[in-house]
């Protein structure tokens, strides 16, 4: 039948099962917005800056599991989406942006609100495609989503002229998909998996090392029990939080420059890794020549250019990580029934040792202001298990990193690979909108808050009740942090200068100004009850402003560009190593 | 560093280019020469690369160059077992003087002459980098007036084609 291309791309999207696109029409989209506004399955939900779109299609899709999907029009609209699609790159999460682009005629002439969208962002897409051809939208949309959600996942852009959704074209579908070059990764490989086996049951001290990829490819249970059938100890990454429960006795906590003691000592001391969806990051390395320095590496990921891309791989594995966990698990079983069985007792010794001995903590600040890890870890008990956390970028990430209690997937979302401050706000959006039966608390920085709160107005408008925690230090902490370790104390331009004659900017206020509910909260004894106050509330979005202190630091902490073998529970502090190994020397 | 040929075949859209050039800069990876031409099949273009680099980036170029979606498929030529080739178009001084000694430079080195004036000649020459090399060298006493090189371009030898339609598939190379 005969239609127009923006009818086309409005009728694959509902074809493509999009039953929400979050974004801002201008200009080159226009077309586009209008047969969208008759649409009966594509909800549109009109954000308040372009970059609070992509943010929120990134935590739909983090919550859902699900391709989110954000339009924006030329130019600056597609320009405002430049920063969520990176975030969404290095975090391999599956959107899709659509963008209008001026028309074809006009293409290269420095028009009004022209910009290459598609060259700007080939660095950080997964694909991008530029139609110029009302008769190609419905192809490219089923090609951009199918390269989107399979094989490592990413964001695809779609940039579509002007001229192409006016044009007169016919729709049909489903479409054949013309991608010869598109192939995502097969089934992994039988002697792989076999030598991996081997390895694990002829280790003394392996560690589970479990990413991301972990989520992505919906692999918890999988995870589970391959992880209770092999007895190693379990740390996961700041993206896999939750893909394996914390309270499990065979989680040792998060690897990395803020992460738990024995996670990191783990990993240092182990003689195999057994790395699941995850790729080696700078920030769970450390100084990489030292990494691991006694480890052999069994790395599977998706994405062949990850493995030995840091870290050399002895066994590497090409497969979705659900696939590889339960093939392994095969394959480990099949080691056990020929009467190998693996043996880590002793490393456990070793490793409770540590986690016995360097908890997560935390010291009440001397000045009597409030802990933000306690309103954090409070948050966490009373808000429980099933709640969605979603944070920002800074010490308050790291703190819910910490102390919130992760037991289920899909819980804790975050910006990990590009750290964007900011994305707490709009992604807690885009999540309670995937996820509406789910209690949504963002946990954000006042910094980060100040970036992207105006999306809380679109929450109130359209009825998405998110709950805000803003853990107010008056400050960009971590900075501040660094500042304090490494610039003696000499904190330029960190400081927001939030205590005037009263706060500013004042959140409560701003909270009510954009139609939520504001709430304060300045010492520890009223933590309890303003959360249970805000978790009363579910017909408005909540702002919770905790007033902390200023001065409390993120520990653990391998500095930047340092051994992890140099890792601190506190200021100048580091742990007794020497003993804890002379003890298992004796053992063994 | 050692110098690996790399044909790489791709999908023949605009920007292509692009992207594979793209990749190699933000990855870090220099490109000692590329030359991108048609292939016997409309749809799909042939881009011949050398990159100076050890083994494991190499790997690892390889790796990401494979992610691209308009890439079909990479092979790596080993030189060996390969014709490479680059064209060289010099101008050279040359008047009554030294034109037939110039004229006998060309004639040894199996090269042409392409256009004449009175005072310069225009030689065409083919083959490896360092034959032409070698031309330019003896051809530098005369007088350089410009010079223009192609990148490099190869075929695999004997009766094989690696953009046969059937072996058009992922170069599976184990990570």
């Amino acid at each position: 039948m005969t239609t127009t291309g923006a009818q086309a791309l409005v009728r694959a999207l509902e074809h493509l099962d999009v039953d929400v696109v979050f974004g801002i029409p201008g200009g080159a989209i226009l077309p586009a917005y209008d047969p969208l506004f008759d649409s009966k399955k594509v909800r549109h939900l009109l954000v308040r800056h372009e970059q609070g779109a992509g943010h929120a299609a990134t935590g739909y899709a983090q919550a859902t599991g699900r391709v989110g999907v954000c339009m924006a029009t030329s130019g600056p609209g597609a320009t405002n989406l430049v920063t969520p699609i990176a975030d969404a790159y290095m975090d391999s999460v599956p959107i899709v942006a659509i963008t209008g682009q001026v028309p074809s005629a006009a293409i290269g002439t420095d028009a009004f609100q022209e910009a290459d969208i598609c060259g700007i962002t080939i660095p950080i897409t997964k694909h991008n495609f530029l139609v110029q051809n009302a008769d190609d939208i419905p192809r490219v949309m089923a090609e951009a989503f199918h390269i989107a959600a399979t094989g490592r996942p990413g964001p695809v852009l779609v940039d579509i002229a002007k001229d192409a959704l006016q044009a007169a074209t016919t729709f049909n579908w489903p479409v054949e998909m013309d991608v010869p070059g598109y192939r995502p990764a097969a089934r992994p490989h039988g002697k792989q998996l076999r030598e991996a086996a081997r390895a694990i049951v002829d280790a003394k001290r392996p560690v589970l090392y479990a990413g991301g990829g972990v989520l992505k490819a919906r692999a918890a249970q999988e995870l589970h029990a391959f992880a209770e059938l092999v007895g190693a100890p379990v740390i996961t990454t700041l993206m896999a939080r939750g893909a394996f429960p914390d309270s499990h006795p065979q989680h040792l906590g998060m690897p990395g420059m803020h992460g738990s003691v024995a996670a990191v000592t783990a990993l240092q001391k182990c003689d195999l890794i057994i790395a699941i969806g995850t790729r080696f990051d700078d920030r769970v390395t450390g100084k990489l020549s030292t990494f691991a320095p006694g480890a052999a590496v069994i790395h599977a990921d998706i994405d062949p250019a990850e493995i030995s891309k840091n870290r050399v791989a002895d066994i590497p594995i090409v497969g979705d990580a659900r696939d590889v966990l339960t093939d392994l698990a095969a394959a480990v079983r099949a080691e056990i029934a020929e009467g190998r069985t693996p043996d880590y007792a002793a490393w456990w010794r070793q490793c409770d040792g540590w986690r016995r001995t360097y908890p997560l903590g935390y010291d009440e600040p001397a000045d009597g202001s409030l802990a933000p890890q306690y309103v954090v870890e409070r948050l966490g008990r009373i808000a429980g298990p099933d709640t969605v956390f979603v944070a920002g970028v800074g010490q308050h990430q790291m703190w819910a990193s910490q102390f919130v209690s992760y037991e289920k997937p899909y819980t804790w979302i975050n910006s990990g690979g590009l750290g964007t401050m900011g994305f707490a706000v709009p992604a807690a959006m885009g999540a309670k909108v995937g996820r509406p039966d789910a209690l949504v608390w963002a946990i954000d920085g006042d910094g980060c808050f100040q970036m992207t709160n105006q999306e809380l107005t679109t929450c109130a408008i359209e009825g998405i009740p998110i709950k805000v925690a803003v853990i107010n230090n008056g400050s960009l902490g971590m900075v501040r942090q660094w500042q304090t370790l490494f610039y003696e104390g000499r904190y330029s331009n960190t400081d927001l200068k939030r205590d005037r004659p009263q706060y500013l900017p004042d959140f409560v206020k701003l909270a009510d100004a954009m139609g939520c509910v504001g709430l304060r909260c300045e010492s520890a004894g009223d933590v309890d009850a303003t959360i249970e106050k805000a978790m009363s509330i579910d017909d408005a979005p909540v702002v919770v402003d905790f007033v902390v202190g200023k001065d409390a630091m993120v520990w653990p902490m391998v500095a930047a560009g340092t051994s992890n073998d140099d890792i601190k529970v506190a200021r100048d502090t580091a742990p007794d190593f020497d003993y804890e190994m002379g003890e298992v020397v004796s053992e063994s | 560093m050692s110098k690996h040929t790399l044909s790489v075949l791709v999908e023949n859209k605009p920007g292509v280019l692009a992207r594979v050039a793209g990749l190699f800069s933000r990855r870090g990876f220099n490109i000692d020469s590329l030359a991108v031409g048609p292939t016997e099949h409309d749809e799909i273009s042939r881009m011949t690369i050398v990159v100076n680099v050890e083994e494991l980036p190499l790997e690892q170029v390889t790796k990401q160059l494979n992610k691209l979606v308009n890439v079909l498929k990479i092979v790596e030529l080993d030189p060996d077992d390969s014709v490479l080739r680059e064209l060289l178009l010099v101008k050279v001084k040359a008047d009554l003087s030294t034109r037939s000694h110039v004229l006998e430079t060309v004639q040894l080195f199996r090269a042409k002459v392409v256009d004449v004036a009175p005072d310069a000649v225009t030689i065409e020459a083919t083959g490896t980098a360092d034959k032409l090399d070698a031309l330019i060298r003896v051809l530098e006493p005369f007088g350089i007036k410009e010079l223009v090189q192609s990148g490099l371009v190869a075929v695999g030898r004997g009766a094989r084609s690696i953009t046969d339609r059937n072996t058009l598939r992922p170069v599976e190379r184990t990570a």
